[in-house]
């Protein structure tokens, strides 16, 4: 099969601090990626350049055929949509109004939503369980329902690529479980490619086809989570004593820690 | 929220700014009726010589008072655009159209033609200081906050006070200089839409067209900044691209603005938050109902001060006698309402 992305020896500095070394790698189309990784490993900085915002010092991201930065904003996002860490709205739109705007890309300037647009957000509203919270107004929202409306946000932009940067820090255990539940299907069924930074290993262990784990800037190794999650590595990046085993009430991988 | 219908605010809005402009036109030391101003006005668009009109009602309507109500009402509408414009680039709801330093930078320049007694262009060339003043101003925050490659909102507010805390000593240095013309120089910054004319009108209806017509084409992207940098620009907007055309187009009015009439605040503030309240965050009707209202209120209160007061008070000074109790209102409900 052919790759989505080529990642090729790509390194990257704010100033004097050199944020990522020489990573090279490349995503499958419709696999769900999970990035690992201590604080301050690079995560924000890689995904950011995954998604065109940064240019690499030296090296280069392609995207299909061409390199990431050479594609409109518009061009990007119809093929690629974003749950970015920070969700504040300072303006009262209702929630329907958020989500609707992830068919910004796909709405000519001054034309009106369609009925398609129409279907395809009450759908993902549906889907994510928030149709209740339609005309609330995003200001009034609790953090992890905000969080929700962002990622409905996201998955009414309806791309190929999904991009989560910590999409659920604030939610519950339920509705974690219902996003990554959502997010693994769109990836089965619908054969997106989702790249999601996870911090909670047992999640990433259960959900994802293939880890991929930094540490200071390098990429330390890539694979199936058996293989890269196990309990010497973790303790060798993130400085814990673990144990990794296969968990048979869920029947997947998972990490026990020595509290 | 009670939901009424876009175009019947709009049609409202409307008529209520054109009942305002026919009645302030009558108002004053020579009260003239409504049906009066209205034939004079018709039949100097029509071209047609009125008959039937007193000479020196048709020259008070047509030299005197149309011009002045007519660029306060244009002066009110801009500011109100400009409002609700650095509103939405700065993600802060109570931002106004002098955040930036315009007003600072526009009352450094006038002061600065002041004291040097600038007679270059006439009795222009105060109110041209003022603007290339307050331009200045904005493209000195816009390089101070550029080495930010996003404009991020607030590197943007944080340049806009270090020019303004720059530019209000020298401000002050010109005061201490001028002496007695000092006066001259506090009344100016104050505001005022006295002998304005229809150059004046001209200047600020097309300034009021331009970004009336860059903030509606712009309008979508405008409310997806809302939702922060890294996701307008996801969601396929080049949100830096877009923040400095805006800004710069905001920025052009406010300046045009001030350097007609002088300093006026509150307007960019109030308006935009009022009409948030009536019609919601939606930046395609919030603009153009913030123009409408803007101009409105500010035409209210410029008859206000040249009609109905004993003596005319500034105009700068009476919106912010209004605005400001007003704003520690809505800022005391918004503490209460965040809580």
């Amino acid at each position: 099969m052919t790759e989505l992305f080529s990642i090729d020896n790509i390194s990257c500095a704010y100033g004097n601090q050199k944020v990522l070394h020489e990573l090279s790698f490349s995503l499958t189309p419709g696999l769900f990626y999970g990035l690992i990784g201590p604080n301050g490993s690079g995560k924000t900085t890689l995904l950011d350049l995954i998604l065109g915002n940064l240019t690499p010092h030296c090296g280069e991201v392609r995207f299909k055929d061409r390199e990431v930065t050479q594609y409109s904003r518009r061009e990007l996002a119809k093929e690629i949509a974003l749950v970015p860490q920070d969700f504040r709205i300072n303006f009262d739109f209702t929630v329907f109004d958020v989500v609707m705007m992830g068919r910004h890309p796909h709405i000519r300037r001054f034309a009106n939503p369609s009925d398609n647009d129409h279907d395809i957000v009450n759908n993902v509203l549906a889907e994510l369980e928030i149709d209740n919270l339609k005309n609330r107004l995003i200001t009034q929202l609790s953090g992890g329902e905000k969080q929700r409306v962002i990622i409905a946000r996201a998955l009414a932009q309806n791309t190929p690529v999904l991009i989560l940067d910590e999409a659920t820090s604030s939610l519950d255990i339920q509705h974690s479980l219902q996003i990554f539940q959502v997010l693994k299907e769109r990836s089965q069924a619908h054969g997106a490619t989702i790249v999601a930074a996870i911090h909670d290993l047992n999640f990433a262990a259960a959900y994802c086809d293939t880890i991929i784990l930094l540490n200071q800037g390098r990429l330390t190794t890539i694979g199936p989570p058996p293989k890269v999650l196990n309990a010497e590595r973790l303790q060798q990046v993130f400085a814990i004593d673990c144990h990794a085993y296969l968990e048979p009430f869920s029947g997947a991988h998972q990490i026990a820690y020595r509290y | 929220m009670p939901k009424v219908s876009f175009p019947l605010i709009m049609s409202g809005l409307s008529l209520l700014l054109l009942l305002t402009v026919i009645s302030s036109t009558g108002l004053g030391y020579i009260p003239i009726s409504a049906s009066e101003v209205l034939s004079s006005i018709l039949s100097r668009l029509s071209g047609t010589i009125p008959f039937d009109l007193d000479q020196t009602q048709q020259a008070v309507i047509m030299d005197v008072r149309l011009p002045r109500v007519l660029t306060a009402a244009l002066v009110g509408g801009g500011l109100a655009m400009a409002g609700a414009i650095f509103q939405a680039i700065l993600l802060n709801p109570l931002a106004d159209p002098y955040t930036l330093g315009v007003s600072s930078g526009a009352a450094f320049g006038a002061a600065l033609a002041l004291i040097l007694n600038m007679t270059l262009l006439g009795g222009y060339s105060v109110p041209m200081f003022a603007f290339v003043g307050a331009l200045s101003a904005v493209f000195a925050v816009l390089a101070l906050a550029a080495s930010d490659r996003n404009y991020a909102a607030n590197s943007l507010i944080l340049a806009g006070v270090i020019i303004s805390a720059i530019l209000s000593a020298g401000i002050g240095f010109i005061k201490y200089l001028a002496d007695e013309q000092v006066s001259v120089i506090i009344f100016w910054l104050m505001g005022s839409f006295a002998a304005r004319s229809w150059s004046d009108v001209g200047m600020v209806l097309a300034a009021t067209i331009i970004t009336l017509l860059t903030s509606l084409f712009y309008g979508r992207d405008l409310n997806i900044m809302s939702l922060g940098l890294r996701s307008s620009d996801s969601l396929g907007v080049d949100t830096a691209r877009t923040r400095k055309t805006l800004l710069i187009i905001a920025s052009l009015i406010t300046a045009i603005s001030v350097s007609v009439s002088g300093i006026i605040g509150f307007i960019g503030l109030i308006i935009p938050h009022l009409m948030r309240f009536i019609i919601g965050p939606d930046n395609r009707k919030l603009i153009p109902a913030s123009c409408l209202a803007g101009a409105t209120l500010l035409l209210v209160a410029d008859t206000i001060s040249r009609a109905v007061l004993p003596r005319e008070v500034p105009i700068g000074v009476l919106t912010a006698l209004i605005g400001g109790p007003f704003f520690c209102l809505i800022f005391k409900q918004k503490q209460l309402g965040a809580r």
